[in-house]
């Protein structure tokens, strides 16, 4: 599924969207931003709660499809700009990492 | 030496927030290159995690990008305190990172694992309060 269309199929907001056609493969959760590199792979779903700037630069740098923050955590502005500056993909779920892994597994 | 392609750049050592820029440029080069995006992904990550380590453990350094037509060559220096036991600090988990650091999401220890993983050959070369250089390669087969 595209990233565009997970995010309409689950009313993700969505906070950066410059590669809406992007291929979700699979998920990855994590906050600790070495273990994101090391273990999520290119074109999974990246959750988390956090949202400091160096998001962006991960994301981009490990060709996640995108990034969907939960607990309904919310980036600075700046960090969505470089985000979108990046060609990296926020969307924004209210719900917990897990309810929010359980609910898209069919479709990722 | 064989020809070769370079790319330099100078690691701020006071800006965390910033840190990765050499990352973000040498991709964009790489993907102008038309390498593979597995290739990319392995240099851009390796990369990132040994600028992340010149600004938080060393008050930045250099980074030197060399693409040759077999490999891409990364070279990390910095004159930051050097690292006392490297067989310690390449565990996964090991790390002197301070509380602010992690509240970040840096400082997992995962950093000089993640550089050996993403490479063909990884070379650490450091002296207490001299120093650190790391020589990392991925080869393009
Ligand atoms: N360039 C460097 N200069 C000095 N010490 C370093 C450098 N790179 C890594 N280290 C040391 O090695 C440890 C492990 O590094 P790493 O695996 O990247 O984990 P982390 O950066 O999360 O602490 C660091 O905590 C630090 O003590
Ligand atoms: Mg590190």
């Amino acid at each position: 599924m595209t990233v565009k269309k997970l995010a309409e199929k689950y009313s993700f907001e969505v906070l950066s969207m410059p590669e809406p056609e992007k291929e979700i493969n699979g998920g990855y959760i994590g906050d600790l931003l070495s273990w994101v590199m090391g273990r999520a792979e290119a074109s999974n779903i990246w959750l988390t709660i956090m949202t400091n700037m160096n998001i962006a630069a991960v994301a981009q740098l490990s060709d996640v499809s995108a990034v969907l923050i939960c607990e309904g955590a919310r980036p600075d502005s700046d960090v969505i700009s470089t985000a979108k500056e990046k060609g990296v993909n926020i969307l924004l779920s209210a719900d917990t990492a897990y309810n929010t892994a359980v609910r898209i597994s069919s479709d990722i | 030496m064989s020809e070769s392609l370079n790319f330099h750049f100078d690691v701020d050592g006071e800006n965390f927030v910033s840190a990765g820029q050499a990352s973000v440029q040498v991709k964009k080069n790489l993907r102008r290159l038309g390498l593979p995006p597995e290739i990319i992904r392995q240099v851009s990550i390796a990369l990132y995690e040994g600028e992340i380590n010149m600004v938080i453990h060393a008050h930045g350094g250099t980074a030197d990008i060399n693409v040759f037509e077999d490999k891409i060559e990364i070279i990390l220096a910095d004159k930051g305190p050097g690292i006392a036991d490297i067989n310690l600090a390449m565990q996964e988990g090991y790390s002197t990172a301070t509380e602010n650091v992690r509240s970040l999401g840096f400082g997992a220890g995962m950093g000089l694992p993640n550089m050996k993983r993403y490479t063909d050959e990884m070379k650490i070369e450091s002296e207490v309060g001299v120093g650190t250089t790391i020589t990392m390669c991925v080869y393009l087969k």
